[in-house]
């Protein structure tokens, strides 16, 4: 196993973080009003308990197989590797989960919790819906009362997803303040559970917030990184060159890139937004652009004026307009050991219609950043060199705003 | 801060002020007319973007200030150049979001040169609170840190050993705003939490009439009223600084009829 030299950085070993106290590093942590302690030391103690519990992973992974369908595939992208004229590209297809991106498999983990501790009622926050649909699923699935926090602009260019959740029997509360997107339903969902702490789960859906969230969010994400570690062994006989995800909050690139962490040959990327330019308030490139700081429950990068306000973000995709990010990308960005660039809205656009077009496949608008990613890096890599793309969802939530957008 | 007021036998009254709503003007002409009208000590609240622990009125006057582009700076300015004609304390609330970015030493010293005597991070708790609180102390002002009705006897403890100035007890788990009636249980909570500690121990996140503070008076050393006050403000935002504050002074000494 790798192991990383301590004289050139004084950050603790990769794969050893976080502490009991939730730090990765200088990061993470826990910063919130007193009034959440007892919860979350509450959750911190029955996941511990829950992960040494065979009978809690047997469930979990129960679900993961048997309601979301996992494995999810790595499939070989024939026509985009033809196209991009390099690496050999696969695809960990997390858009054929049900519900149709990963969020599903945290939403089940903190199900299963949810259920352990006793608490009858979940909350959420969402951006661009995956997380409230996955959120509403396992409300239905484990009959939970569901509570959905969602920006008001979220709610109306991810229309499609807020039909699927209040089918399914969740309320969708419609958040006003700020620009009305992911980082203000965030906080309407936190002031609820301020409220609410002792009857009520708050499923965060990223591996941002207060310990033990990012690395109980990356604990349940892991399963993409652990099948993918596995499909490329079998088809390849080796693991991948080069691993690329988008990063909103960081879930769905944490449970890839966590189990190859060690792997120092493989090279991983995270795409954040570029949005449309890189002036504050243009976009949510907070690992490329933002600066340590506090927010949402714990130090992490983000993006914020010199007073610590946070900036305004933009970023065509509903899940990626966040000015924050989970503590431990930016231990992972400090170490060096991920690198971080963004995609701007145009370029996602063009990569969403490109893997339509070439794959028969729709990306959502978040994923397609990492395709757009992609297609720059595996231009320069040999045939013989794998490069593996986190299809972290599924783009019929976008069709509606990618029609409005390019006009047709 | 609360030795007179308790040889008195007195509860001691804070006014909560989101600095810079509606102006900065405003904010220095309530801080003397707040001890005109019986503060004992004034909480001057820094807006922030994201304040997660308030309720839809202080977020919105905190929303109104930065859309005015308040910066720190001015705020820092406006203390101090009224603080001459104020003599009771002092106390800062703002995110720990803030004070992080500006950089907790430097933040701390400013404060305290602004004429600043004490600090509430309500989003630090322990164990981040503990490394925190002693650059804050360091620069000369208390630390005031948060119970919560949940915290356990463990952590009241290890929140009393950390604070200086009092504590904070937040008389609900949930967000400010005025509420009808203080839980019952309150008074039992904050006599368990005196006998952990010989700092005065302030009630907030609810209080609003003049029969809460009366309730209040003999189990806590103080009353903190914050959405109370920003709502008279709010009813009179567009009348100017003078009207402001006479609203706020009459919704002040009515307040106190019941305890003075
Ligand atoms: C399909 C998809 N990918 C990615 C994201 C971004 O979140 P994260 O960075 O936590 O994976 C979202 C968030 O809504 C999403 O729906």
């Amino acid at each position: 196993m790798w192991v990383m030299n301590a004289a050139a950085t004084s950050l603790p070993p990769l794969s050893s973080v976080p502490d009991a106290l939730g730090h990765f590093g200088p990061y993470g942590g826990t910063f919130v009003p007193e009034t959440l302690i007892a919860a979350l030391q509450q959750l911190d103690a029955e996941y511990t308990k829950a992960k040494n519990d065979p009978t809690f992973q047997e469930q979990f992974e129960y679900y993961l197989r048997e309601f979301v369908g996992r494995p999810s595939r790595l499939y070989h992208a024939r026509r985009l590797s033809e196209k991009w004229g390099g690496a050999k590209v696969y695809l960990k297809r997390e858009d054929l989960n049900h519900t149709g991106a990963h969020k599903i498999n945290n939403c089940i983990g903190q199900a299963l919790l949810t259920q352990r501790m006793g608490k009858k009622r979940i909350i959420a926050e969402t951006g661009a819906g995956q997380h409230g649909v996955a959120t509403a699923t396992v409300g239905a699935l484990f009959d939970l009362q569901t509570d959905v926090y969602m920006g008001a602009e979220d709610v109306r260019r991810q229309s499609l997803n807020v039909f699927r959740m209040k089918l399914m029997g969740a309320s969708v509360r419609e958040v006003h303040s700020g620009l009305k997107t992911l980082k203000d339903a965030l906080n309407e969902a936190m002031r609820d559970w301020m409220g609410s702490v002792d009857s009520t789960h708050y499923i965060i859906g990223s591996v941002a917030g207060p310990h033990p969230f990012p690395m109980m969010v990356r604990d349940f994400q892991s399963c993409i990184g652990r099948e993918a570690r596995q499909q490329c062994i079998e088809k390849e006989g080796r693991l991948p060159d080069a691993i690329i995800a988008c990063v909103g909050g960081g879930s769905n690139a944490a449970g890839i890139f966590y189990p190859f962490i060690d792997d120092r040959e493989v090279k991983m990327i995270g795409v954040e937004a570029g949005g449309r330019g890189s002036a504050l308030g243009q976009h949510a490139a907070t690992l490329c652009a933002g600066k340590p700081g506090v927010l949402h429950g714990s130090l992490s990068y983000v993006l914020q004026d010199e007073d610590g306000q946070t900036a305004d973000v933009h970023s065509v995709s509903a899940g990626l307009d966040y000015p924050g990010v989970g503590p431990e990308h930016s231990f992972w960005k400090d170490s060096g050991r991920v690198e971080y660039c963004c995609i701007t809205d145009q370029e996602a656009l063009d990569a969403f219609e490109e893997v339509a077009r070439l794959e028969g496949i729709l990306p959502a608008l978040e994923s397609a950043h990492a395709f757009a990613q992609a297609a720059k890096v595996a231009t320069k890599m040999t045939k013989e060199q794998i490069l593996m793309i986190n299809c972290s969802g599924r783009g019929d939530k976008d069709c509606q705003e990618v029609a409005r957008l390019i006009n047709r | 801060m609360f030795a007179q007021l308790r040889s008195k036998k007195q509860i001691a009254f804070m006014p909560f002020v989101p600095a810079g709503y509606p102006d900065l003007e405003t904010t220095g002409k309530l801080l003397p007319a707040l001890e005109s009208a019986g503060a004992s000590i004034i909480e001057v609240g820094i807006p922030f973007s994201d304040p997660i622990a308030d309720g839809p009125v202080i977020q919105e006057a905190f929303t109104r200030a930065l859309e005015k582009k308040l910066k720190l700076a001015e705020v820092f300015a406006t203390v101090k150049k009224v603080r001459s004609s104020v003599s009771i304390p002092l106390v800062a609330m703002v995110s720990v979001s803030v004070a992080f970015r500006y950089g907790i030493e430097r933040f701390a010293a400013t404060l305290k040169e602004s004429g600043f005597d004490g600090l509430i991070l309500p989003d630090l708790p322990p164990p981040e609170a503990a490394s925190i609180s002693a650059h804050i102390r360091a620069a000369g002002l208390d630390t005031i840190l948060l119970v919560a009705p949940t915290t356990s006897k463990d952590r009241r403890a290890e929140i009393a050993r950390l604070s200086s100035g009092f504590i904070y007890y937040l008389s609900v788990a949930g967000i400010t705003g005025e509420r009808n009636q203080l839980p019952v249980e309150l008074a039992d909570g904050v006599k368990s939490m005196k006998s952990l500690t010989d700092r005065p121990v302030c009630v907030g996140f609810g209080v609003s009439t003049p029969q809460h503070l009366k309730q209040l008076a003999g189990v806590a050393d103080g009353a903190i009223v914050g959405s109370a006050v920003v709502r008279r403000m709010k009813e009179k935002a567009h009348d100017g600084a003078d009207a402001i504050v006479a609203a706020v002074s009459t919704y002040c000494r009515d307040l106190l009829s019941l305890v003075r």
